[in-house]
């Protein structure tokens, strides 16, 4: 309180008082060093990743094979050639990270939540939260994807979808829901047990201290480790492809590239895939700023 | 000698503003060395911006700060170095959690100043002795009381012997019961020469310990002087309004 400057409102004598304030010479000279000082570091920052680049490219194009892997990697118009067919396969991509996102953040929460019921009737709902996150975190997406997406049409339960798409997409739901499930509940156990005690005073119950108290509070302080996971998600759709039958991006690239043999076309969904995800890892960048500002403002 | 003696801190013309709030203004104070200075003011006058300002953890928007005659808010000056001769105690402890005390207070002398391990532990436990604490060093902060904690962050500000030791509201986070311990704590290091500069609510302190007190408000110095006068006698019509609300309060 006292020692967060930021938050001292400003007092009516200090506010109506003229502010006559004209920096002094000292100031000046004081401004004057720092943006002097600023400006170097910004040039000698440039130099130095202009060297880095520059030394960077010599060292690859200067290696023996760099001809022949131009050739099969970076075939620009080869690259502009497919680049449709690869833009309309990540337009699915887009598509599946929307829809799983949006699942996986209430079957995650869900099962967080089911961990912090207390309660010996509740052990049941723990100890499976408990053992879906355990399994799911522990096995590797691409077994998941291989199990789901060709054993269970092998199964020809009628009623069951057999798309492959569908199968995909739930085994992605399932593995990152164990994630996310774990990174709500970090959250929610962040919670200082006080602000729990305050809400159940209160007479409000376990559902609605979590929903109104806890789950608010601890939503907005995982957001940072909850859009890195969601970033990963994204690049991770491109996983489904190999279910065979589904056209996205990397699909698409794999059939290109059989036809050629030249890989450009895995480096042109490589790039695409990258500036998808910058976004949304310049939104984490901002919120995680922003929550660090909240969270150190006062405690230096 | 014909030359003044020179402040060990003075503030020359200090100005602070956040955006458009301007909590510092036109601020001038000198602290003689072995000296007690006593600021005292309602919440938002500008206490702790102040106390944060001399330490460099707020970079200052005008005026200087000289530091036994070196400006410390010289931009060219290494304020890491600064910081190692001027302690400061905060409002809430910030003792690290993770540490013990004895961890807590030999991190500086080992980190920053390079001593070795047992001389700083020496070194830590003689300062732990002197806040009457040296049977807690291997306890973890959340083992002790506010008092002792507050009193663990005092023995670590001076374990660097800092030539100016400046205290924000240290005992405001305190169960009263416990005010007296650390208050009795700084009276004795006044005691001992150290040169302080106290920001505090407890008018009581200000009277008996310090040689001097000043009244902010509103970013500057209303009045200041030897508390018999600032305290008994305030000449200034916003150090009365003040003490006035403080003597209704109770709080003497």
């Amino acid at each position: 309180m006292a020692d967060r400057p930021g938050a001292h409102s400003a007092r009516p004598a200090a506010a109506d008082r003229l502010d006559s304030w004209t920096p002094s010479a000292v100031q000046l000279d004081r401004l004057a060093y720092r943006r002097r000082r600023s400006r170097r570091s910004a040039l000698a920052a440039a130099v130095s990743t202009a060297v880095l680049i520059a030394v960077g490219v010599l060292v690859v194009t200067n290696t023996p094979g760099w001809p022949q892997f131009r050739e099969s990697f970076f075939d620009l118009s080869y690259g502009w050639q497919v680049l449709p067919q690869i833009a309309e396969g990540l337009w699915l991509n887009v598509r599946l990270m929307l829809i799983c996102e949006a699942v996986i953040l209430v079957v995650a929460l869900a099962i967080a939540l089911a961990r912090t019921l207390r309660g010996p009737v509740f052990f049941p709902v723990r100890a499976a939260a408990i053992g879906y996150t355990d399994l799911f975190r522990g096995l590797p997406l691409i077994l998941v994807l291989y199990m789901l997406g060709f054993g269970m049409p092998s199964l020809r339960v009628s009623w069951l979808p057999s798309s492959a798409l569908f199968w995909g997409c739930v085994a992605l739901v399932l593995t990152y829901s164990a994630y996310v499930a774990e990174v709500f509940r970090a959250g929610i156990e962040s919670v200082h047990p006080s602000q729990r005690a305050a809400a159940r005073s209160l007479g409000l119950t376990h559902a609605q201290t979590m929903r109104h108290v806890v789950v608010p509070q601890a939503v907005r302080r995982v957001m940072p480790p909850l859009l890195n996971d969601l970033v990963s998600l994204q690049k991770d759709t491109g996983l489904i492809s190999v279910l065979g039958v589904i056209y996205d991006a990397v699909l698409n690239a794999r059939i290109e590239t059989a036809a050629t043999f030249n890989y450009t076309p895995f480096v042109v969904a490589g790039l695409l895939f990258v500036v998808l995800t910058i976004p949304m890892t310049r939104l984490t960048d901002w919120v995680a700023r922003r929550q660090g500002w909240a969270g150190t403002g006062g405690a230096l | 000698m014909t030359m003044p003696v020179q402040p060990l801190l003075r503030i020359s013309h200090l100005r602070k503003a956040y955006g458009s709030n301007v909590v510092l203004r036109d601020l001038s104070l000198d602290v003689p060395a072995h000296q007690c200075v006593t600021l005292i003011g309602a919440s938002g006058s500008g206490k702790s911006t102040l106390l944060r300002c001399i330490n460099l953890l707020e970079i200052v928007d005008d005026g200087q700060v000289f530091l036994q005659g070196r400006d410390i808010t010289d931009p060219r000056i290494d304020g890491d170095q600064v910081r190692t001769q001027v302690g400061i105690v905060f409002q809430a402890f910030n003792l690290f959690p993770h540490m013990s005390v004895l961890d807590n207070v030999t991190l500086a002398p080992r980190r920053v100043h390079r001593i070795a391990r047992a001389e700083a532990e020496d070194a830590a436990m003689t300062m732990l002795s002197r806040v009457g604490l040296a049977d807690k060093a291997k306890a973890r902060p959340d083992e002790l009381s506010g008092g002792q904690q507050q009193r663990v962050a005092i023995a670590r500000a001076l374990v660097a012997k800092p030539v100016l030791m400046l205290f924000d509201e240290v005992t405001s986070a305190l169960d009263p019961e416990l005010v007296g311990e650390v208050l009795e704590l700084l009276a004795e290091l006044r005691d001992d020469g150290m040169t302080m500069l106290v920001a505090t609510h407890e008018m009581g302190f200000a009277r008996q310990v310090a040689d001097t007190v000043v009244f902010l408000d509103g970013g500057d110095i209303a009045e200041a002087g030897p508390p018999a006068q600032i305290l008994e006698h305030p000449q200034d019509e916003r150090t009365q309004r003040f003490l006035r609300r403080i003597l209704d309060a109770g709080r003497r």
